[in-house]
């Protein structure tokens, strides 16, 4: 039976209350459903829906398709724009992208389902291995892709749909980046980024080595030598500090690794979860992480943001999932120091009070206490900078141009890891296959160099 | 409370909405359901003569279209007439009428095209209190290939005949139920009055194929791999219907004659415009095998409710008041000019208009204004067709606006006639031209 017990703990639940709660959050619409939710669909013209997705996938299309009777061609239009059209469909914050921009939210606040109908087309195609590209003829030109995440796998498969020979190299023993590791387990259930990846892959012409970190196995002046051009996918791998006493405190960890570690995890039931449980962050990074935590048998999980409610990264559909999962949002609140108790187990937080002076955040001089046996930080990633050498950078993150060019000739980045990315899978995507065409553009260049007529 | 009572060639029912013939008034045990339902009066399912009964295909007899969530929008059928013996359809008949004195109870009749057929099943129709005789000229599948249904109802000088024989030999009020599978339906409906008929009915079923199953390549309903057309019914053939009711009630031949409309009757509203385009009553059928007997409800609290809103109080109030309202098309006022304007505040935005009016109309309404998402009516291009009203999603969003006589119309640059003038008098039209001096 399950306990309440103080400390970091597995195993709180019993084995049925795991599966249950760490089901498919949103489980594939069946095919009436789908039908019924294709049927509200307006086929708007020059659609808001469409505008507002990062991948412009043709919706009104899709849905039409959908509702047609024809999910493969769904799925195809989907996979044209957005080959991750997948887990784009199970991550995306529709609510504030395509479905916040449809029609029906001003007609009646109530979207077109475009998320579930773009799941419910992919799944059919990926179930049925249906694959719409072949490579062209090759161009004997091999591009290195760096990360194995969103952005280096949409890079790698339209530049594999160029007829190019694309090496992905990626530090992590699976490909997938924050697919695979990133991601709260509800919403990518059944191994589904792996499965992706082997979709993904399944085009040909692609190789993927794992275990190659930049800057430790492998280096960007390699990667120039070895091939005609390198995107870098390589999202961002560094953690924010709290830089408070007792940071390193038993019991006081990254959302992100707990987050990684839960994904990686069978059966769940061998991930340690504190009875009072603090999250500090306000982004969606602290919602899966204290929605997990509450799943695993925390008894009080807490999110701690510093700022406002209106300041907070999360979707207010996130935050709203949190909530009715028992999750309290506490806004407001910067930590001040970790308590710890003579075991050098964590004990609480001391927390102050904010508020906001003209934009600016300052602590009102009130503090308070929240007693935790488990702390968790989600206060963001940085980018691991070293290896790249003089890749410009701006802000901590690589400036591109509008084609994902970087200052560095040969070498477009893409993802979290370039300056105005959006902390967004679909965005990734966007930009992985944009860089693509632009790679394949100039090896083309290449092959034609421009001849000056008298 | 608006008085719905009926009286329709003499034949009182308490409303005026009657089960058509068909399946729902196939025996007893269906009609006494939907006396108990409320409905005013049935017409029951077609008789044949007497003999060997009538045999039907042992798979699907129905074939359906469907609009959003599977909602049934049109259904054809290839059933025949009733499959059962006469004296037993003849018995329960005169049963039921003996328990329902006051609703109306109609006998379908459908006998090969002669006389001493006509003449043998008349008296035993009569016999059992029935209200009145319907023929059935109308059924278009089956009974048709052997002589009878639409193969009478699609010659007049037969329809005349028939009707005539049975003015002779029977005492009961006859209503004629027409075929629509003719090209103008004013003629059989003139032939059934020149052979004296009470009324006439209509319309039937329309010959249709619903659909064909593209794994089997075969029309559907589907009997062991083949099809045959079936008689096509329900909301789908409503406006079908309303035009060839009017016609006949506007027709100078056959204006006056009591007509009973059928055609997709599914809510008050579309029984009361079959009241108004000049129909006495109301036949339903689809509508019933769609959701039950218990529509008839909705039927008389909304007819009654509009008509107690308009003060109506009678069903003669509103029985064919639309009629003179229904025009050839070269009497409409072609000084009439109205734009479509767009209420901004209801637009949603969906562009549909734009699309509509852009790539196959006129090219009237804006897409983006100022560079902002925005529809809006040029009315300097727009020709006031209507498209953009029928295609927004959003009811009362766009709407058709009169100009007022004296305005101008930025189209076509002149300023908008108060006069009346169509197209007899119009100055493109050779015919109406001055006759050359």
């Amino acid at each position: 039976m399950g306990t309440t017990d103080s400390g970091m703990i597995g195993g709180r639940l019993t084995p049925g209350q795991y599966e249950v709660n760490f089901a498919d959050l949103h489980p594939r619409l069946d095919e009436h459903e789908a039908l019924v939710a294709s049927d509200r669909c307006y086929f708007c013209y020059d659609a808001p829906c469409m505008t507002a997705c990062p991948t412009s996938i043709d919706i009104p299309l899709f849905i039409r398709q959908i509702a047609t009777g024809n999910p493969i061609g769904s799925a195809k239009t989907i996979f044209d724009q957005n080959i991750l059209g997948g887990m784009c469909a199970r991550v995306c914050p529709t609510e504030t992208l395509c479905e916040e921009a449809c029609v029906r939210m001003e007609a009646e606040g109530r979207p077109v389902a475009i998320g579930r109908l773009q799941r419910f087309a992919t799944d059919i195609a990926m179930a049925e291995g249906r694959q719409f590209y072949e490579r062209a003829p090759s161009t004997g030109k091999t591009v290195a892709v760096v990360g194995a995440g969103p952005a280096g796998l949409a890079c790698a498969h339209r530049l594999a749909v160029n007829g190019h020979d694309v090496v992905v190299y990626d530090a992590r023993e699976k490909a997938g980046g924050l697919n695979e590791y990133g991601i709260a387990t509800y919403k990518a259930t059944d191994d589904f980024a792996q499965k992706e990846v082997d979709y993904v892959l399944a085009i040909g012409g692609i190789e993927i080595r794992n275990r190659q970190m930049l800057g430790r196995d492998i280096t960007l002046a390699d990667l120039l030598a070895r091939h005609d051009a390198v995107f870098l996918g390589i999202g961002l791998t560094g953690v924010n500090a709290l830089r408070t006493e007792g940071e390193a405190a038993e019991g006081v960890g990254d959302a992100i690794d707990f987050i990684a570690a839960l994904r990686q995890s069978q059966g769940k039931t061998d991930i340690p979860v504190g009875r009072r449980v603090v999250v500090i962050g306000g982004g969606m990074t602290a919602i899966d992480a204290a929605v997990q935590a509450k799943l695993l048998g925390a008894e009080e999980v807490t999110i701690c943001y510093r700022r406002g409610r209106e300041h907070m990264n999360a979707s207010p559909y996130e935050q709203d999932l949190a909530t009715s999962r028992g999750v309290t949002i506490r806004h407001g609140l910067q930590p001040r120091r970790i308590l710890v108790r003579e075991d050098g187990k964590v004990a609480g937080i001391e927390l102050d009070y904010t508020t906001d002076v003209d934009g600016r955040l300052v602590a009102t001089g009130e503090t308070g206490m929240l007693a935790a046996d488990h702390i968790l930080k989600a206060i963001g990633q940085t980018l691991e900078a070293d290896p790249l050498g003089i890749v410009a950078l701006q802000s901590g993150r690589i400036v591109v141009d509008t084609e994902g060019r970087t200052s560095l000739d040969r070498v477009w980045a893409g993802g979290d890891c370039r300056l105005g990315g959006e902390d967004l899978t679909v965005s990734a995507v966007a930009q992985g296959r944009d860089a693509a065409e632009s790679i394949h553009r100039t090896l083309m260049a290449e092959n034609h160099p421009a001849v000056a007529v008298a | 409370m608006a008085d719905l009572r009926n009286t329709f060639v003499g034949i009182k029912s308490p409303n005026p909405f009657w089960l058509a013939s068909a399946p729902p008034t196939d025996k007893a045990y269906n009609v006494e359901r939907a006396f108990k339902a409320g409905w005013g009066g049935v017409v029951w399912k077609t008789l044949g003569e007497d003999g060997p009964p009538v045999v039907n295909v042992n798979g699907p007899r129905y074939g359906a279209i469907w609009g959003a969530d599977r909602r049934l929008l049109g259904l054809n059928n290839i059933e025949l007439i009733t499959d059962r013996d006469l004296y037993t359809n003849l018995r329960e008949m005169k049963q039921v009428k003996m328990n329902w004195p006051d609703r109306a109870l109609i006998a379908s009749i459908m006998v090969p095209c002669e006389e001493e057929s006509w003449k043998a099943i008349l008296p035993l129709v009569e016999e059992t209190g029935a209200d009145g005789i319907e023929l059935n000229f109308g059924c278009p599948h089956g009974m048709s290939e052997r002589g009878m249904g639409a193969a009478v109802g699609q010659v007049p000088a037969y329809i005349e005949m028939v009707v005539r024989w049975c003015k002779q030999y029977t005492r009961m009020p006859v209503i004629t139920k027409l075929t629509p599978n003719i090209t103008d339906i004013r003629h059989p409906a003139r032939a059934a009055k020149a052979g004296g008929t009470d009324a006439v009915s209509l319309i039937n079923t329309i010959n249709s194929i619903t659909s064909v199953n593209l794994d089997t390549f075969a029309p559907e309903p589907s009997i062991d791999g083949k099809g045959s057309h079936g008689g096509y019914c329900g909301p789908a053939v409503k406006p079908i219907a309303l035009n060839m009711v009017a016609e006949i009630a506007r027709d100078p031949e056959t204006h006056g004659l009591p007509i009973s409309g059928i055609g997709g009757i599914t809510t008050w509203r579309d029984a009361a415009e079959f009241l108004v385009l000049g129909a006495g009553n109301v036949q339903v059928c689809t509508a019933a095998m769609t959701y039950g007997f218990k529509i008839v409800q909705e039927m008389i609290t909304g007819l009654s409710t509009w008509m107690d809103a308009k003060g109506h109080r009678t069903l003669d109030d509103i029985t064919g008041r639309a009629i003179p309202n229904v025009s050839d098309w070269q009497y409409l006022n072609l000084n009439y000019v109205a734009k479509a304007r767009i209420d901004q505040d209801a637009c949603i935005k969906c562009g549909r208009c734009h699309i509509a009016c852009e790539d196959t109309s006129h090219q009237a309404i804006t897409q983006y204004v100022d560079g902002i998402r925005h529809f809006e009516v040029m009315e300097d291009e727009c020709v006031g067709c209507n498209l953009c009203v029928n295609v927004c999603p959003v009811q009362d969003c766009i709407t058709m606006v009169a100009l007022p006589p004296g305005t101008l119309d930025e189209r076509t640059g002149k300023v908008v006639d108060p006069a009346y003038a169509n197209w007899t008098t119009h100055p493109n039209n050779p015919m109406s031209r001055p006759a050359a001096e």
